[in-house]
């Protein structure tokens, strides 16, 4: 369980009053799913002194007060729970949403889908068809509130980043690298490539959940012609619809 | 009407600052608030009132007009304060009339000073708060021609001053190892602890740039270490080799690898040492970390102890004497600055 013995699920602390469970050293699939079914489990569990929980790509976290729940009493629970089965093997989490974010690629609307297509060995009307076409799942929000990172995308779209930084791509910019899409929830400088623009605002003041995207959610970016997404733009959703997962 | 500040003249870092949003960490959301909150539980106590809202004021304050009467504190990093000319004492609760300005002036030591009001603010709340938190783009900065509403005031003393624990100038910060601490070589984790540290001009609420006095610090391969849960007080190493400690409106995940944790208590001394102050490291124990939080929860409830009449200079009091022990003045555990 030491950070040097390098098994996965391990246990280690964050500062004086965090726990983290990861199951592995890199983003995959399965260490994803487990890290989201693993925090819905210790939500279920409600443990009293645990204040706050959530998930990155490979790991869960739980904020905790550790004058009222001590990090042996919690270590304990925490190795008890992960006994309790092979995470790998979890399935996802209850209460998921799958959103269709229609997408402008290309053009103006996605600078670098040519240079990306290249990368990825295909015409630009064959990384449309695959990039449209993929179904791929939160697996973390980070960087700014709200932001999604998204994957895994096909094998072809393992791509690294750029040497040099996008000075800036706009609110909404649909990139991707390293099989990870990225909705930009701001204005921001990138490595990651533009190849398509969306409309769906990420944070939405009034909604019941203010942000639009969950871990575990899944998205489908459809392709849309450049008049659509004008129309799209003007909608509240910017186009945007989802559906509960079961 | 109800009663509300107006702000005259603003300085170019004032937000209104609270305990933060916790729980949406989930969604990318830092919990942000106050990046001394010590100095928003001093506020609270010399006004009597539960923790609250504040204005965080950086290096600067502003002008400042209250339409009624109404009860005022500053705590935080000492500044020059003056009400309608006369200054006023700095870690102290005084009354604003109604009408009269109360400015206040640049820092003399230390980051961010705080104006709390009797009844504290009553800004509209987003996500269950009334902070500002810039990076997400919730609520904004405080600029001249603002008129801030004030919820009403249950009443109490002014004319009081707190003994406040002197943060603002650098100093020795206790740190926790943290999840990545074991990724850095057994050298720069020694070194660490032993060398000074410069505060770097690049600070926000973001976080704070520490420059060593030796060489950078890194890790081999640490630019592909997976994207990792950051929580506030965290020193990440950036590509430059000089740590950044990580303060209230940090990012929820980041890639680059954390050296370690400066501790909850620490955070006060971190976000209060001014450009060019001398800061250290200290690697203590989880456990020693823990007694340091329960002390700092004990001071936390004990600052209304800490509270006592304002002194006011010996030719206005008449009789020096009584006052002085009528106040505690001469109790021997008096810190004054």
């Amino acid at each position: 369980m030491s950070p040097e013995s390098g098994h996965f699920p391990m246990i280690r602390t964050v500062g004086t009053d965090g726990m983290l469970v990861s199951f592995g050293d890199r983003l995959s699939e399965a260490a994803n799913r487990a890290a989201l079914a693993f925090r819905a489990a210790v939500e279920r569990a409600g443990w009293s002194g645990v204040e706050e929980t959530s998930s990155s790509l490979v790991s869960a976290y739980l904020r905790f007060d550790p004058l009222g729940l001590s990090h042996a009493d919690l270590t304990a629970r925490l190795q008890d729970l992960i006994a309790d089965r092979d995470w790998l093997e979890a399935p996802l989490p209850e209460g998921r949403r799958l959103h269709r974010i229609p997408t402008c690629y290309g053009g103006e609307s996605g600078p670098q889908l040519a240079e990306a297509a290249e990368a990825a060995g295909m015409s630009e009307a064959e990384a449309v068809e695959s990039l449209s076409g993929a179904r791929v799942r939160v697996t973390a929000l980070g960087f700014a509130p709200g932001q999604p990172y998204l994957g895994e995308l096909p094998e072809a779209w393992d791509i690294p980043r750029q040497q040099d930084l996008t000075p800036q791509v706009p609110k909404g910019a649909l990139v991707l690298a390293i099989r990870q899409f990225v909705i930009f929830s701001v204005t921001a400088p990138t490595g990651w490539r533009q190849v398509g623009q969306t409309a769906a605002p990420l944070f939405r003041m009034g909604d019941e959940r203010p942000f639009l995207l969950a871990p575990g959610d899944e998205v489908i970016f459809p392709a849309v012609s450049e008049a659509e997404f004008a129309n799209m733009r003007a909608e509240a959703a910017g186009g945007a619809s989802w559906e509960a997962l079961s | 009407m109800s009663a509300a500040l107006i702000v005259r003249e603003a300085g170019p870092q004032l937000t209104l600052q609270d305990m933060g949003r916790p729980g949406w960490i989930a969604y990318g959301l830092s919990r942000g608030g106050a990046m001394d909150r010590l100095a928003l539980a001093e506020g609270a106590a010399l006004l009597g009132q539960p923790l609250g809202t504040a204005l965080e004021m950086g290096g600067l304050g502003g002008a400042f007009e209250a339409t009624e009467a109404m009860r005022v504190a500053l705590t935080g990093a000492p500044m020059r304060a003056s009400i309608d000319g006369t200054p006023v004492e700095w870690h102290a609760a005084h009354l604003l009339p109604a009408g009269a300005v109360l400015e206040i002036g640049p820092v003399t030591a230390g980051a961010w000073g705080y104006l709390s009001l009797g009844g504290g603010f009553d800004e509209p709340e987003v996500l269950g708060a009334q902070s500002a938190h810039l990076t997400a783009n919730l609520g904004a900065r405080i600029v001249a021609g603002a008129r801030l509403a004030v919820g009403p005031d249950r009443g109490g003393e002014t004319g009081r001053r707190i003994r406040a624990e002197d943060r603002f100038s650098g100093g020795t910060l206790r740190v926790v190892e943290s999840l990545q601490t074991h990724l850095f070589p057994e050298e720069q984790r020694a070194r660490f602890g032993q060398e000074g540290f410069t505060r770097d001009q690049r600070a926000n609420r973001m976080g704070v740039k520490v420059v060593p006095d030796g060489a950078g610090y890194g890790v081999e391969g640490g630019l592909s270490v997976v994207s990792e849960v950051i929580s506030p007080g965290d020193i990440q190493i950036t590509g430059d080799g000089a740590p950044f400690v990580l303060m209230a409106e940090c990012q929820t995940t980041g890639g680059y690898p954390r050296l370690a944790t400066v501790i909850p208590a620490d955070l006060p001394r971190v976000a209060q040492a001014p450009a060019g102050a001398k800061l250290g490291f200290r690697f203590v124990t989880l456990e020693e970390a823990l007694e340091a939080e329960a002390a700092r929860r004990r001071a936390l409830k004990e600052l209304p102890r800490r509270v006592e009449a304002l002194v006011r200079d010996p030719a206005d009091v008449p009789d020096l004497l009584s006052h002085k022990l009528v106040s505690g003045f001469s109790s021997g555990e008096h810190h004054d600055h």
